[in-house]
């Protein structure tokens, strides 16, 4: 199958007048269309510029970028981008923050409107399109973040430790919602965690990016014997320790 | 409606209770003021003549508002505070805004705001007067003058505290700088720029009062001038309590606003 998209060397630094630090050094990795990739390393490897970099929000000093649709079109992907937090702003309903996207690049058509209702209605929160953000549960502030940006339609979404501001019941049943929604809507998916277990329970693909400045140390396909994989199952499929192990000895260098 | 408990409903009454005592201790106060100094003007412990008293301060608000005197110069007060508090509110958004689009001469300026923000501005006045004459024109840019650098700083700060990841998000949306203006900081500043509407509107008061000492005919602070020199002290205390009481109703009004906003 033809990549979605091909990191192919890149590399940035970071720019300050104490000195240059190297953050990301040759990295290259293939996203395939449908895939979730999880992306892990230690803390401060520059998992986040990586995502930056890719969402085009920063320029890499070196390497390049190369994407292929199958329809032959040569657009650069729709980034779709997750951040930590939810950032729903508290002026605007549950419904307006869902527009946002569409107000924004002026594509507030009635077919769209129509699209942004209908995941609403999907996703349980279509009740709530005119409650103020502050009265909703965590989990349902992360399902209107993400269907604030699933309205753009964009091809990749990047999620950039998704779950980390969610306490942990919390952080299990959005992690299993968000990841349910991403493959009903047949995302290509690359998210950041610092959770190895989170990694290993929604990804396809794990690449260990090693410390900073950050080169890719391994890239480990999840294979797990599991009749229908979410998050929350695959913690009890069998591999599912030895996988941990491992990813915990790429990180600790045992 | 649920029953109350008991314990609920003696919780209540208590609270109604505290909140009437504390009514009562406020206009005590107010009315133990009045009647001290009502009462020892009469007496001659104090001279009348220096410090008046509430009932011949109040025959001669009468007499003011039967002449229509009085209305005349607090209306026009009030005009010269709004107008320059409207400039001042509208002159310092833009200002921030463009601020923060150009961070380069926002640093530049910096230092140039600051001290303009701390200088007295009652200082200015006189030069004020020398380059625009005596007239309404002087007051209300005086009045400006005295809200305008801090404004200008207050609503500045508060837009480039406006949380990174938030205008980041609206980059990951595919807007562009002008919509993290638009759709981020101008309405998430919004409780900032009501709170600086606030204070400006006292500030206002008081250039527009400074400006009247030195270049008026008419208004609060011209009658506050005009009768210090020709000694009738019931006057000048008079319209002193007005303006107690015109710079508590503009401030309520504020309030108002913003509570009605924010809700």
């Amino acid at each position: 199958m033809q990549p979605i998209l091909k990191l192919n060397n890149i590399s940035y630094s970071y720019h300050s007048i104490h000195g240059e630090i190297p953050a990301l050094d040759n990295i290259s990795f293939d996203v395939l269309p449908g895939e979730f990739i999880s992306l892990i390393g230690p803390s401060g490897c520059g998992k986040s510029t990586l995502l930056s970099i890719i969402a085009r929000l920063e320029t890499p000093e070196g390497g390049t970028i190369s994407f292929y649709h199958p329809d032959g079109s040569i657009h650069y992907p729709r980034i779709g981008y997750m951040l930590q937090r939810d950032h729903l702003f508290e002026w605007r309903s549950v419904y307006k923050n869902v527009l946002l996207g569409l107000e924004l690049n002026h594509k507030l058509t009635d077919e769209n409107l129509e699209k942004a209702d209908e995941m609403l209605r999907k996703y349980e929160l279509y009740q709530f399109k005119d409650k103020k953000p502050s009265e909703l549960s965590g989990g349902m502030r992360q399902r209107v973040a993400l269907i604030r940006t699933l309205v753009l339609e964009p091809e990749i979404l990047l999620l950039d430790e998704p779950f980390s501001a969610l306490d942990y019941q919390t952080r299990l049943s959005v992690a299993d919602d968000i990841y349910t929604i991403i493959k009903n809507e047949q995302k290509t998916a690359l998210m950041v965690t610092h959770d190895l277990s989170e990694a290993i329970s929604l990804g396809d693909r794990i690449i260990v990016l090693s410390e900073r400045p950050a080169t890719v140390q391994n890239i480990i396909p999840i294979k797990l014997s599991l009749e229908q994989k979410t998050p929350f199952t695959s913690r009890s499929a069998p591999e599912f320790k030895s996988y941990f192990n491992m990813l915990w000895k790429e990180l600790h260098h045992e | 409606m649920n029953e109350l408990s008991k314990n609920q409903i003696s919780f209540l009454q208590e609270q109604q209770k505290r909140k009437r005592h504390i009514m009562i201790s406020k206009l005590c106060i107010l009315f133990l003021f009045l009647g001290i100094w009502e009462v020892s003007a009469n007496l001659g412990i104090i001279d009348s003549f220096f410090f008046s008293s509430p009932s011949r301060i109040i025959v001669l608000l009468i007499e003011m508002m039967v002449d229509g005197s009085i209305f005349h110069h607090i209306g026009i007060t009030v005009l010269e505070t709004l107008i320059s508090f409207f400039l001042v509110v509208l002159i310092s958004i833009l200002a921030a805004m463009f601020l923060w689009s150009c961070p380069r001469i926002s640093t530049i300026l910096e230092p140039y705001l600051v001290v303009l923000n701390s200088l007295p501005k009652s200082a200015l006045a006189p030069l004020l007067i020398v380059w625009l004459g005596t007239g309404m024109t002087t007051i209300i840019v005086a009045g400006i003058s005295v809200a305008i650098f801090g404004s200008i700083i207050n609503l500045y700060t508060a837009f480039i505290q406006v949380d990174n990841d938030k205008a980041k998000l609206i980059y990951t949306l595919g807007g562009k700088r002008f919509d993290v203006l638009k759709k981020l900081i101008l309405p998430g500043s919004i409780p900032t720029i009501l709170s600086t509407m606030k204070v400006n509107i006292g500030l206002s008061l008081v250039g527009v009062i400074i400006g009247e000492f030195l270049a008026a005919r008419a208004g609060l602070g011209y009658l506050i001038i005009y009768s210090s020199q020709v000694f009738q002290l019931n006057t000048l205390i008079l319209s002193i309590l007005l303006l107690c009481a015109l710079a508590m109703l503009l401030y309520q009004l504020l309030c108002f606003i913003e509570k009605k906003y924010t809700h």
